[in-house]
């Protein structure tokens, strides 16, 4: 299988603190990815990277010839303004913007593709409702229905089920099997261990670097977990830089 | 008999009248859309202090070449597009927002404009620059003021749906899109043209009264955008003819009689409006079975 995203000891962070450090590895196309770690672990911070929204500080990110439109990303906290006057359809139908793009007329068929993304989700008869009355699950069920029109070889999702009651998972989690089905990439950052077990096949470990990377029972074992419990707790804001990448000096 | 006396017969018998209202159809239909956008993004205030900013670039207009309709537009688009820019790109590429770095430029704009002001010019020229004077507009000002609008209402329709997805979910729109950051510059844009436009006609003070008092009112009728741009279009002309016939009865002057009727729509609507108004809150009716 080809390499879907390739990390070359890609750091990212912030004021050049890395909240990533030194990663290095390959997520394979098809694959269904669970990211786990503690807070701070840097989950997010990596998924800013694989989407573009934050440049490395130090190496690369390969995306296999993709372009970085062509991955869906569900953001942690989506940065929605739910007081925005918009309908549930019109909002969804967002999702459909690499057809339509800022002029394309949404027609009869892009109206069914809406119509079936949003019952795909059971938000099937909330079409007229603006996004303001919908309750936080609903939301989440909202924002899936907008990945699934995106249509995106790679999806990333952050954290996607905090906050969203037993049922609304299971759905969710359904159609994210359903994505790996079609062959997609899928990579979703997780804290509920049981849910990484039953649903998704591969984990990665990350506790700022990759402690543990690979099929999840062996992932997912006690000393991996403290071990990356344990490697969290460093950060210094007086932290020299960094000479992993220094080239060697001269003797 | 009477009400034809007071309604129509001042648009019949006077051309300033006529020209008046031709320039509130076009203020509205360009001023009022862009209204809405301000409030729900959060900027009435920021329309507020472009306004002010907008102050400087036309006095020094006049400076040079006194009550001269081109050399005031002119000046006062750069003055306008400098501050609005630079406020821009400020608010994207730093941690600061846009409002703290407006609030700064708002204070001196209008200081320096009223100093140059008075500098060369008497006080009827100081108030027809804060105040404006819709009854006294030449051919020119009138065609300024229907191009700008014309320009508005083009440009919108171009930069809409991406303008729209920025305001709801401005990370998603940088996920798929490169248009985010144009649609927002372009949007800018449109808020200077369309003050320089209110500021002809209702002067630098109230120039933005056109754009967000009907969008205010716009807001307690319409649940959804389209209906707000309507009803926001619709109560800035009522406002715009309303005010005209009151300034022309009372010799209220012409702009503060016209947002004073925008005023009073919009208590009105606070009051009594479909979308959230103060009586409906009060007394929702039963609730529903689901």
């Amino acid at each position: 299988m080809a390499a879907q995203l390739q990390f070359n000891n890609v750091t990212l962070g912030y004021d050049r603190h890395p909240a990533v450090h030194h990663l290095s590895g390959a997520i394979e196309s098809g694959a269904l990815l669970a990211v786990v770690g503690p807070n701070g672990a840097g989950k997010s911070t990596l998924f800013r990277g694989i989407v573009g929204i934050l440049k490395p500080l130090a190496g690369s990110i390969g995306r296999g010839g993709i372009d970085i439109r062509d991955i869906a990303y569900l953001p942690q906290t989506a940065d929605i303004d739910r007081s925005f006057p918009i309908s549930v359809f019109d909002f969804v139908g967002t999702g459909l913007w690499r057809t339509s793009g800022p002029f394309g007329g949404v027609g009869k068929a892009a109206h069914a593709k809406i119509a079936h993304a949003l019952a795909a989700v059971g938000l099937g008869g909330f079409e007229n409702r603006n996004i303001g009355t919908l309750s936080g699950g609903q939301t989440q069920r909202m924002l899936f229905a907008r990945v699934l029109l995106q249509d995106a070889r790679v999806i990333v999702l952050d954290e996607p089920f905090n906050a969203v009651d037993a049922r609304t998972t299971a759905d969710l989690v359904a159609l994210i099997g359903r994505w790996h089905a079609e062959g997609r990439t899928v990579i979703a950052a997780l804290h509920d261990i049981e849910l990484v077990r039953g649903s998704f096949p591969q984990t990665l470990l990350l506790a700022r670097t990759a402690v543990a990377w690979g099929p999840t029972p062996e992932v997912l074992t006690a000393a991996n977990q403290a071990e990356a419990r344990r490697m969290c707790e460093a950060f210094d804001d007086g932290a020299a830089a960094c000479h992993a990448d220094a080239p060697p000096r001269a003797a | 008999m009477l009400l034809y006396q007071a309604l129509v017969a001042p648009f019949i018998e006077f051309e300033f009248m006529r020209r008046a209202l031709a320039g509130i159809v076009a203020l509205s239909l360009g001023g009022a859309p862009i209204g809405v956008f301000l409030m729900l993004r959060r900027m009435s205030l920021v329309g507020d202090a472009m306004a002010h900013a907008i102050l400087p670039g036309a006095a020094i207009g006049f400076l040079l070449s006194g009550l001269n309709l081109f050399a005031m537009t002119f000046g006062g688009l750069i003055a306008g597009f400098t501050v609005a820019i630079l406020a821009g790109v400020v608010s994207r590429a730093t941690e600061l927002k846009e409002d703290a770095s407006l609030a700064a430029f708002y204070l001196v704009s209008l200081a320096v404009g009223v100093t140059i002001v008075s500098m060369k010019g008497t006080n009827i020229d100081l108030l027809h620059v804060l105040f404006g004077n819709i009854l006294a507009m030449d051919d020119q000002t009138l065609l300024v003021i229907a191009f700008n609008a014309t320009l508005t209402l083009l440009v919108m329709a171009v930069i809409y749906r991406p303008l729209v997805i920025e305001c709801v979910d401005p990370l998603y729109l940088r996920t798929v899109s490169r248009a985010g950051a144009p649609a927002h510059l372009a949007f800018l844009a449109l808020v200077v043209i369309n003050l320089v436009n209110g500021f002809h006609a209702l002067g630098t003070l109230l120039a933005v009264g056109l754009m967000i008092l009907p969008a205010g009112i716009a807001k307690f009728w319409a649940r959804d955008i389209t209906g707000m741009m309507l009803v926001a279009v619709g109560s800035a002309m009522l406002s715009g003819y309303a005010g005209l016939v009151l300034s022309f009865q009372t010799r209220v002057p012409s702009g503060p009689a016209i947002i004073l009727v925008a005023a009073v729509l919009y208590i009105a609507s606070l009051l009594f409006g479909r979308a959230g108004g103060v009586v409906r809150k009060l007394f929702p009716g039963r609730h529903l079975e689901a």
